[in-house]
């Protein structure tokens, strides 16, 4: 079974590039004209003078309309967008295939290891993308890159992190292996996700700027409207910051029962607190009116590199209590 | 006057966002170091050996606190500051949240159309079938000057006021562990004469808190009975459990101990940390006395090559006089192997388990230093004592396998290796602030979730000759607030 769920890890990789080259094709032949319509108006500050007190320093906003439906696309483009999205789809399940046989054949939480982390983490990034692309088709654009960063993840862990299935160490055995490592795995791959259309919208308000032709800022021209990819990297992060919350937390109540205190600035538990710090700047600072929306969304990307950090560089080169990696 | 608005003005500048985003930020850098730099709080030993590596650089590291990064002035003015300008963020938004609780929904503007979400259609209802349809849906609801005024989602500001404030409890469990927690770890070894007691004299090493003296460590002793130790063929761990015996103001108890789930006390709880081997060497001198130490030696690698000294200051102690030669002492210096390797110049074990143990033996005859009362290594021989020719090298190192025959020496003493006993590394812990983090972090959650989920909004809806007009707006983001309205006053 753990040669199944290896072949079904490439298998789910030839599909996730095939995915992204029909989002290449959608993106590449799709019309500008979509994109262009889609502009929004700035959101209007309602204040006092519409007739009622408010407290001071409060500012009631006019709800931002959604992005309007896609219009009639080229056709044959948006076969290509269809196309992908069933693709990511039949990816999603070969991965869930290859999660699924890892841990019956390890008889535990496939989680037990960098490359079992690595690879449940792309797929939550890969589920939440779905989701995006099925509700919101005028977004699928954002698959090239969904796609991009997902496989070039996928292929590390499938070439530099692979690891034969062993049994858990005997400190990872325990109930909290499943509550903890989980909720991590799925914060990152959420984060994962929210770190997209975050770069997006600063390649593409960067172009709604100065209309540059030179790479990458070109790359804007046939993406979401800026507002659009903010809100949604806005709303990812929103999603996930709890469930990084609850890992933390979850982690301490482990570490208490495994190690005899609920923190102990381990180097892994330092870049959970440094990310967490960072993320909750870029919360505070999206809610404060005065801060560019371009500033804030540098502080989610600031966030991502965290999240890196510990991943590879604590695992790889840093010595803890948390060396699980099994390389 | 004047320094009193000066006074008014910091406090303005602390508590403003721009200041709390930016010492958030420094929060965030100075945590980097701690995890690039050993820490004494975590690894002493390992800053040791920084020091050691670097000392040039390392002391200017030191005076900078690096090595204690999160104990550091710095670090401590960083989140102070924090605190302080979360207190004086949360202090108002407090007292203007439970304003607004108290208070009705503000009256409706004149124009409802003008507001960012308005509608407006026929209807059989009047003014007070709107309210009524509005409690239904939970809204906070007021009807004044033929208007109905509706609120809803007060509880995204309770929540953000909860998610701050357990910020706060989290920063006091955090002091009361500084102030009243304890810890002491030791090497306990397997059997009767290994036993410990909750005194500090027994730990190899301890932190007390600052509002601790040690009388008020809980009064109990703990043994080692059995440790267990189960690996893959690799040599990787599979299990690690320990059965003990231990007695607090009463009986002797037993139970058994793994990682992962300790011992719990009154008062403390015993962790099992790590493990190893102690060999034990049974020593006959020229005179024919025999003595039998117990060594704890130290894992070296994850097969547990492991290393350490059995020393014996009494050797060849003349019967007739009595006297001890300092001349004549004798320590070993030892590795030990679990699993001899197929070549055994490697010297470093197979696997950790004892598949085919054998003991490598220095002999040295001469002064120990023992007697000298600088606090020495009692895993290795004094080096000093060797370097300065006291301390002799006697014969070619020797192989011993456990029970077999003794290593006869050249000054006619002898040693045999008996066997080994397991021992543990355990880690006794008290903590009175856990049960605040708990509760801090079971709050900060509970007021999360709903300070991002939820929004607050309002609704007003005034009813004119059979129409209705009803207009809404939203205090945060809130892209399906249209769809809503239309749906709360949506009519059979």
């Amino acid at each position: 079974m753990a040669a199944l769920s290896d072949q079904l890890l490439t298998v789910t990789i030839f599909l996730y590039t095939m995915a992204m080259l029909g989002y290449a094709v959608e993106y590449a032949f799709g019309t500008r004209g979509v994109v262009a319509a889609s502009v929004v108006k700035e959101p209007v500050l309602v204040g006092g003078s519409a007739g009622y007190e408010s407290v001071p320093g409060e500012t009631w906003t006019a709800p931002v309309s959604e992005p309007p439906a896609p219009d009639q696309r080229a056709g044959r483009a948006a076969l290509g967008g269809k196309v992908a999205v069933a693709l990511t789809l039949l990816g999603v399940l070969a991965h869930t295939g290859s999660v699924v046989l890892r841990g019956i054949d390890a008889h535990r939480m496939p989680l037990g290891n960098m490359y079992e982390f690595v690879v449940f983490g792309c797929l939550v990034t890969m589920a939440v993308w779905l989701g995006i692309a099925i509700r919101k088709p005028s977004l699928r654009a954002l698959g090239l890159f969904a796609t991009l960063v997902t496989v070039l993840l996928l292929a590390i862990a499938a070439t530099t992190l692979y690891v034969k299935i062993s049994p858990l160490q005997p400190a990872l055995n325990s109930y909290w292996l499943a509550i903890h490592v989980t909720a991590a795995s799925i914060s990152s791959g959420v984060f994962m996700i929210g770190f997209v259309p975050a770069v997006m919208f600063l390649l593409r308000r960067r172009w709604e700027r100065t209309n540059s032709q030179s790479f990458p800022v070109s790359l804007g021209a046939r993406m979401p409207a800026s507002d659009v990819l903010e809100r949604l990297t806005f709303r990812i992060h929103v999603f996930a910051f709890p469930i990084w919350t609850f890992a933390g937390i979850s982690g301490a109540i482990w570490a208490e029962a495994a190690w005899g205190r609920y923190w102990g600035w381990d180097p892994k538990e330092i870049w959970l607190f440094i990310s967490w710090v960072v993320y909750a700047m870029y919360l505070h600072a999206r809610a404060t009116p005065s801060i560019r929306r371009t500033t804030v969304t540098w502080i989610a990307i600031i966030g991502w590199l965290t999240m890196l950090v510990n991943l590879f560089g604590i695992n790889l080169f840093v010595s803890g209590l948390h060396s699980y990696a099994g390389l | 006057m004047a320094v009193l608005a000066l006074l008014r003005n910091a406090w303005r500048q602390l508590t403003s966002m721009r200041t709390a985003l930016l010492l958030l930020f420094l929060l965030a850098v100075a945590a980097v170091p701690g995890s690039l730099l050993p820490q004494r709080g975590v690894a002493a030993e390992k800053v040791a050996d920084y020091l050691r590596a670097n000392p040039d650089s390392g002391p200017w590291l030191d005076r900078l606190y690096l090595f204690d990064v999160y104990s550091s002035p710095w670090f401590a003015a960083i989140y102070l500051l924090l605190f302080t300008s979360l207190i004086g963020c949360i202090l108002p938004r407090l007292r203007a949240q439970v304003e607004s609780l108290l208070r009705p929904p503000p009256a409706a503007p004149a124009r409802l159309d003008r507001l960012p979400v308005s509608l407006s259609h026929p209807t059989d209802r009047s003014l007070d079938d709107v309210a009524t349809v509005l409690k239904k849906a939970r809204f906070r609801v007021a009807v004044r000057d033929g208007a109905v005024s509706a609120e809803k989602g007060y509880l995204r500001e309770t929540g953000n006021l909860l998610f701050h404030s357990a910020l706060i409890v989290l920063l006091v469990g955090v002091a009361l562990g500084s102030w009243y927690g304890w810890h002491g770890n030791r090497i306990v070894v397997e059997g009767p004469d290994g036993e410990f007691c909750n005194t500090l004299q027994q730990y190899d090493e301890y932190g007390l808190g600052p509002r601790l003296g040690a009388e008020d460590l809980p009064p109990f002793c703990v043994r080692l009975d059995s440790f267990h130790a189960t690996y893959q063929a690799n040599g990787q761990p599979l299990t690690f459990s320990a059965d003990v015996t231990y007695s607090e103001n009463g009986p002797e108890k037993k139970q058994a101990v793994a990682v992962n789930s300790p011992l719990r006390l009154d008062g403390a709880n015993v962790y099992l940390l790590g493990h190893g081997y102690a060999p034990i060497l049974e020593f006959t001198d020229r005179y024919g006395r025999k003595q039998t130490t117990t060594a704890v030696f130290l894992p070296q690698d994850a097969m547990l090559t492991s290393s350490g000294v059995a020393i014996f200051p009494d050797a060849n102690l003349d019967p007739a006089t009595g006297k001890r030669d300092p001349s004549q002492q004798l320590g070993f210096q030892g590795v030990y192997l679990p699993t001899v390797p197929d070549n055994v110049a490697d010297g470093s074990s197979k696997h950790p388990a004892e598949n085919d143990p054998a003991l490598m033996l220095v002999a040295y005859q001469g002064n120990l230093g023992v007697d000298n009362g600088i606090p020495r290594s009692v895993y290795s021989l004094d080096k000093a004592q060797i370097d300065a020719g006291r301390l002799k090298k006697l014969g070619e190192p020797h192989m011993l396998l456990k029970g077999g025959e003794p290593w006869k020496l050249d000054d006619g003493s002898s040693i045999r290796f008996v066997g080994t006993r397991q021992w543990a590394t355990v880690s006794v812990r008290h903590d009175p602030g856990e049960p605040i983090m708990l509760a801090g972090a079971v709050l900060l959650l509970l007021g999360l979730l709903p300070s991002l989920a939820l929004r607050r909004r309002r609704v007003f809806v005034r009813v004119t000759d059979g129409v209705l007009t009803a207009g809404a707006l939203a205090k945060n983001e809130y892209p399906g607030l249209a769809e809503e309205l239309e749906l709360l006053l949506k009519e059979k």
